[in-house]
């Protein structure tokens, strides 16, 4: 994304002044509005290199390569015996990790109501649905016979045959559809009376696209009664939704006969990675889309600092599980178990292993504990970077390191991607840019009223000569 | 045929095996698979439904090399089974044997990362059949196309005609009729095939013998390969 130099400097100066705090800032809702819609028409040169270079990527990854792959066959990947799954699936279970940003930040603080939430909900749900979109992919681009995909669905057919009910991989779908249905709902309903402020004031095409969107919002005391329940049921809804879609995920590996993969720790441990991932992209993607769309009135220290917090949290909690399982795994000291921690520990992995060790444990540690690298643009940007690359060293080395050693020390491997899964992770990447920074120039990037309506209920009220903040209960 | 119908089983006597590989060259003349050349079978996509596993025992210069055939082991209790999402690989109650169909594979190769002993083989490439190889396909083996797993099928083919012809002449069986192209072409006798709901079959008695073993048995697959220990002691 452009990040032009001609932005204002974050300043991030000791929050002494309540004024720091968005809902404590109050300004005149038309101001806000067209801030917001501003924001949406801001398509700079930077804008439009991204989108043509990102698609250009799309292209070549996802037209090009695929395409190859389709006609030519699965060989023209790197994978081979007994490595029969690759960088597909390790970008497939780390996609799903960054789709659970959105819900994570969105749904769990809002039901927990958590304030500095609120400007940065539509963001992360955003990043949601387009991680999901990309992720839904990878099980299509993984398959050895793509056009076949419908026979896992289950419909009445022909062959007379339904899929087996008893495969992960058949749970693993049915999981990522509702997700992605009930996310996108998710992400649709509070759009609903940002789309009607759009509507109002749009001319031309952009009026048609948002009087469709707001489904005629007017805005009536009904409306927002409605909306606010169905809002919450969904808040309510999308939370088991998330756990189970990692953990069926994880479920894919963990169900297995496999020595490294079958392990009863990897549910909660892949849930709680794709929060910490997800978590951290979400505070990537803020950074930037700060700098680039002049958000800096909504997108605070403030929220940084708390997102800031929230990952190191995440960070020691997905240390505890991965010390849990590979302690258990080298305690028990089977032999297979044995070669998996020597591979990563010595091995032809070690390398990453120890990035990995590095970006998301030592380097989350030692610095988010600080106020000033949380509220810092690229100390923030450089530590949640790291973790993503951390995060997806962990998925690469369980899916292809794991995968190179057996019970049968003749049916050992090794595997390194080609360029044509390079390529078509290169292309996926750029999809999920291309999707975020085409949509955020179409629907407001910050749900205005949400923002509107905390400021109602925080104020600053005069008690002697001090201003103390004080807050009304919604509800 | 016996009430419980057949239990085909084959029996591999490590002692007699020499490492020849004729095995794994009737497999591949039989089953019409593909040979894919030098640089995919240096990637590691030899496509060996049977394959010789080579170890070496002892420190030079007292040296000795192993060889143990492997191909699927038919297990009872199969962990490719339930991980296929459109039941492409199955028991098959009849043949008790577990089989593959290809035409219903989608190619999601999560069989072959859930099979211990790595037997299952994947189409990578659309198979080819150079001159003169394309002479002599087997007309009862479907020709398999990229994107598909597949894997030793104990000859069901031959089991099949086997069983038409017993049943063509009015008889049952006889123990050593139906023999798949390995145990076929060993030139020592080391794949044994039979029927172990017969007691009196050849396999039937071998497996009693102290020396079988089923290969990574711990893991409760319940294998229809056994194994025959070899070791100093038995080799001739």
């Amino acid at each position: 994304m452009s990040v032009e130099s001609k932005t204002a400097p974050l300043v991030w100066v000791e929050a002494e002044d309540p004024r720091e705090h968005l809902l404590l800032d109050p300004r005149p809702p038309e101001e806000m509005n067209q801030m917001i819609m501003d924001a949406m028409h801001r398509t700079g040169p930077g804008f439009w290199t991204l989108v043509i270079v990102t698609g250009a990527l799309i292209l070549i990854g996802l037209v090009g390569a695929w395409g190859y792959q389709i006609l030519k066959g699965m060989g023209v990947a790197g994978i081979r015996r007994p490595v029969y799954w690759g960088v597909y699936i390790a970008n497939f279970v780390f996609w799903i990790g960054i789709s659970h940003s959105g819900t994570f930040v969105s749904a769990i603080l809002r039901v927990f109501k958590a304030e500095f939430r609120r400007p940065i909900t539509r963001a992360s749900e955003m990043m949601t649905s387009f991680a999901l979109i990309v992720a839904g992919m990878y099980p299509l681009i993984h398959l050895g016979r793509t056009w076949r995909f419908y026979w896992m669905v289950p419909y009445p057919n022909q062959r007379q045959l339904w899929p087996n009910f008893h495969s992960p991989l058949e749970w693993d779908m049915m999981a990522i559809f509702t997700y992605l249905i009930g996310s996108t709902l998710y992400l649709y309903l509070p759009l609903i009376p940002d789309m009607a402020m759009a509507r109002d004031r749009s001319t031309g095409w952009r009026y048609k696209l948002y009087r469709v969107l707001a489904l005629g919002w007017r805005g009536s005391e009904p409306e927002w009664h409605h909306l606010k329940s169905a809002i919450n049921i969904f808040a309510f809804a999308i939370i088991p939704v998330m756990f189970s879609v990692h953990t069926i995920v994880s479920w894919d590996f963990g169900m297995t006969m496999k020595t490294g993969w079958h392990s009863s720790i990897f549910g909660p441990y892949f849930v709680t990675g794709a929060i910490f991932s997800g978590v951290s992209a979400v505070a990537t993607v803020l950074l930037i889309v700060r700098k680039a769309m002049k958000l800096e009135y909504f997108l605070r220290p403030e929220h940084f600092d708390s997102i800031g917090k929230l990952i190191l949290i995440f960070s020691f909690a997905w240390t505890y599980f991965f010390f849990a399982d590979y302690l258990t795994e080298w305690y028990g000291g089977e032999s297979v178990g044995k070669e998996l921690i020597t591979l990563q520990a010595r091995g032809p992995v070690a390398p990453l292993w120890y990035l990995m060790l590095t970006t998301n444990i030592l380097i989350p540690w030692l610095t988010l504990w600080s106020r000033k690298v949380r509220r810092s643009f690229w100390g923030l940007m450089l530590v949640t970077l790291g973790v993503n690359v951390g995060m997806y060293i962990e998925r690469y080395i369980i899916v292809t390191g794991f995968l190179t050693r057996n019970r049968l020390p003749f049916d050992w491997g090794m595997y390194n991607p080609s360029i044509v899964e390079i390529l078509i992770s290169i292309g996926s990447l750029s999809t999920f840019i291309f999707l975020y920074a085409v949509v955020s120039r179409l629907i407001p990037l910050v749900p205005v009223w949400e923002v509107q309506e905390g400021q109602v209920t925080h104020t600053l009220r005069r008690v002697g000569r001090a201003l103390v903040p004080s807050v009304a209960e919604l509800e | 045929m016996s009430e419980q119908g057949h239990r085909w089983t084959m029996v591999v006597d490590l002692d007699k095996c020499t490492g020849c590989q004729a095995c794994v060259v009737a497999c591949h003349a039989e089953n019409n698979i593909p040979v894919v050349g030098e640089d995919e079978v240096r990637m590691g996509r030899a496509m060996h439904w049977l394959h010789i596993e080579r170890y070496w025992e002892g420190e030079y210069p007292n040296l000795r090399a192993r060889f143990m055939p492997v191909m699927c082991q038919q297990c009872e209790n199969a962990p490719c089974e339930p991980v296929c999402p459109v039941f492409a690989t199955y028991h098959s109650e009849v043949e008790n044997i577990n089989v593959q169909v290809y035409n219903r594979c989608i190619g999601t190769r999560y069989c072959a990362n859930n099979c211990p002993y790595i037997a299952r083989v994947f189409n990578w490439f659309d198979p080819e059949f150079p001159e003169p190889l394309n002479e002599q396909l087997n007309p009862d083996v479907t020709v398999r196309r990229r994107g598909i797993m597949e894997k030793c099928t104990f000859c069901i083919q031959r089991i099949r005609r086997g069983e038409e012809t017993a049943e063509a002449e009015g008889r049952e069986i006889r123990d050593g009729e139906v023999q798949p192209a390995c145990a076929q072409s060993c030139p020592t006798g080391a794949i044994m095939f039979g029927d172990l709901n017969d007691p009196e079959s050849h396999v039937a008695k071998l497996v009693r013998s102290r020396r079988s073993f089923k290969l990574l048995e711990e893991l409760g697959t319940e294998p229809a390969v056994v194994y025959l220990k070899g070791g100093d002691f038995h080799v001739g």
